[in-house]
């Protein structure tokens, strides 16, 4: 029979206070695996987002973590918008091989989750390096005004599928909600990113809504600001455009019908860039950055200082309260093993009675405190799981986060050193106790 | 196997101060596969000389001989290896180890001598006692007699030269001691195994052909 059997049975004669403290470290140990499978998948849903493009060019004065977050995590309003002009100038500058504009604001009246208007071209990003958008079966990309494509979470959260019809309301403090109903014409699959909690709408359409389009003299003035030269045959060709869409003068009609909105009148929240060769961004970037009008931002630096300063915490943190846990848990499994000494000096002086050394009775001790540790840990990493589990449908609805109970953290492995060595320290002392325990008084007991 | 033992002294100090000198031997002898009963008052040093002739208790000074090793220069570790090995231990209360089936308390008379566990051998040991029907059975579920019958197996599971058993009657019955008494003889007749048996029953000493009155060869005093 070897130490480890040995150290077993001696548990197993011990099963309800052995279970118990073994419940203990699994417990502190399953809230350790589910805080860590959570920190992966927010680090990795962090990380994933950015790179599906290398710049984000947006106002200036918007502060490129504000950028970032309305551009990658759809989150808060965006700041100065940019002229169409400008989305035009970029994409035809020699470094750039796609450029895709965006425009937010506005959001679903059911469920309040962000608008995005952009082209079809977005979707050929990807949401990741290597991961494309998929659609889920008899959908379709945008492609005719007021079609819509919903993100994963829209679609469950809300009951949409395709063919589902919603308005649009204007984020912010105006609840106005516009009058024309957009229809889902695509689903697109989950990708676990900010994209699920999207709704897709087409450029062209989202600039045919009430008060979408810049009124003419202001646009005038923003290009003007942005150095755009507007001759007056310009000025005066937005303002005639601008006045047949309002119909002004004429008789409107009870139809319902939209006109084309001059590029002049339109502007995008910010635009996603892609250069022809990974050297061309850095020197991009610097060219939009010297000028006065934008700003250009490799989302990638931002979103690490974002993990590093606001997620890393809360991660550190919960990291420590779990360590915290397990330690207390460890403080447990010391003192059953050390309330049992007492019992068990019989049982160890038999045992060297029949020939164990000190060394061997010690290390009878230390198995066990190794034993409850370890099984402790396997117990509490399937614990984990499970419970991510069970309440990953609950984090999805409330959090959005896609959960794979099934995902297994590398830093997970990092537990059963750290088990071990915490088994070692906790089995110490009640090894020493029994490596001291005198033979011949213990028997006569 | 072979035990002599020469001028042996172990002392004590009690908790007044007094110094016991619970062993003074100046010389016991054992041959061979003998078997050898002791018979001696409570308190007279019986136990202490068991534990000191298998390395248990140190001695102060003295030897204790056994198959030409002398006991008392071994270092603990020594001491414990020789155990293990070479001595076989039958107590008055069994002491069975409560988490551990018949048969695995028979297995951990062989688990600390280094050598490999012999599952043949401690299931032929447990048959000569009359339990090969109660292998897994714990010592809860065994009776007092049964219990015993382990503990005499299990004395035996490491092949020992010599049998060290103490007053291994004494918890049990009055039917049941001759059995106890004639299993652990018999036992080492046909291992031919060395027994040193200590006891304070008298009705017991008689089955044996070599007596031995502690008090004829050991004479504790008090030093100081």
């Amino acid at each position: 029979m070897n130490l480890l059997t040995i150290a077993w049975k001696s548990l197993r004669q011990r099963a309800l206070a052995s279970s118990l403290t073994a419940l203990s470290i699994s417990l502190g140990i399953m809230l350790m695996v589910a805080v860590l499978i959570i920190n992966g998948l927010v680090t990795e849903a962090f990380r994933q987002n950015g790179t599906g493009f290398g710049l984000v060019v947006g106002g200036r004065g918007s502060g490129d973590m504000n950028l970032v977050l309305n551009a990658v995590y759809r989150i808060g309003m965006p700041g100065e918008p940019l002229p169409w002009r400008y989305y035009d100038e970029l994409r035809n500058h020699p470094y750039v091989e796609s450029a895709v504009p965006m425009a937010m604001g506005d959001l679903t009246q059911e469920g309040q989750f962000p608008i995005v208007a952009t082209t079809p071209e977005y979707f050929s990003l990807g949401y990741a390096p290597g991961k494309k958008f998929t659609l889920k079966k008899g959908g379709r990309l945008l492609g005719k005004y007021f079609s819509a494509v919903i993100g994963s979470r829209v679609a469950s959260q809300n009951g949409w599928d395709v063919g589902s019809t919603f308005q649009l309301s204007h984020g912010g403090m105006d609840d106005h909600v516009h009058t024309e109903r957009y229809e889902v014409v695509g689903v697109l699959g989950r990708t676990g990113t900010a994209n699920d909690k999207t709704v897709f709408v087409d450029m062209e359409a989202f600039f045919m809504l009430a008060g979408h389009e810049k009124p003419p003299q202001e646009a005038i003035d923003r290009l003007r600001e942005f150095g755009y030269e507007v001759t007056p045959q310009e000025e005066a060709v937005i303002k005639k455009a601008a006045a047949e869409m309002n119909h002004e003068g004429e008789e409107h009609g009870d139809e319902p019908h939209f006109h084309a909105v001059p590029n002049d009148l339109k502007e995008v929240s910010f635009i996603l860039v892609n250069t022809k060769d990974i050297m061309g961004l850095p020197f991009l970037a610097a060219q939009i950055n010297e000028g006065v009008k934008a700003q250009a931002v490799n989302p990638v630096p931002v979103m690490r200082r974002l993990l590093d300063n606001v997620v890393g915490n809360v991660r550190t943190l919960l990291l420590c309260l779990t360590a915290l846990i397990v330690v207390v848990a460890g403080v447990g499994i010391f003192v059953s093993i050390y309330n049992s000494m007492s019992d068990r000096r019989k049982e160890i002086a038999i045992m060297r009675a029949l020939g164990a050394h000190r060394g061997t009775v010690f290390s009878i001790i230390l198995g066990e405190s190794l034993l409850l540790c370890l099984g402790g840990g396997v117990l509490g990493l399937l614990f984990g799981h499970g419970l991510v589990f069970v309440a990953a449908p609950f984090i999805e609805s409330e959090a959005g986060l896609i959960l794979n109970p099934w995902l297994f953290e590398p830093a997970e492995l990092i537990l059963f050193p750290v088990l071990m060595v915490m088994a070692t320290l906790v089995g110490f002392l009640p090894g020493m106790t029994a490596y001291r325990t005198d033979v011949a008084e213990s028997l006569t007991d | 196997m072979s035990l002599s033992i020469r001028a042996l002294r172990k002392s004590y100090v009690e908790p007044g101060g007094r110094t016991i000198n619970i062993l003074n031997v100046e010389s016991f002898d054992m041959a061979s596969a003998e078997q050898v009963v002791l018979v001696g008052s409570s308190g007279g040093g019986k136990t202490t000389l068991l534990n000191t002739i298998s390395g248990i208790t140190t001695a102060d000074s003295g030897s204790v001989v056994i198959d030409g090793t002398d006991v008392t220069t071994l270092p603990e570790a020594g001491r414990d290896r020789f155990r293990a090995l070479k001595i076989g231990f039958v107590f008055q209360t069994f002491n069975l180890l409560p988490a551990f089936s018949a048969l695995e308390n028979v297995l951990l008379g062989m688990s600390f001598s280094g050598q490999k566990a012999d599952h043949a051998h401690a299931r032929e040991l447990l048959k000569r006692v009359g339990l090969e029907h109660r292998l897994n059975h714990r010592p809860s579920e065994l009776s007092v007699g049964e219990q015993q019958r382990v503990a005499v197996a299990r004395g035996l599971a490491n092949r020992p030269s010599l049998l060290l058993a103490d007053e291994p009657t004494a918890s049990v019955d009055t039917a049941n001691q001759d059995n106890v008494l004639s299993l652990i003889r018999e036992a080492c007749t046909e291992n031919k195994v060395s027994l040193l048996m200590v006891t304070h029953s008298p009705e017991v000493a008689s089955k044996f052909d070599r007596v031995e009155k502690l008090s004829d060869f050991n004479k504790p005093e008090v030093a100081a």
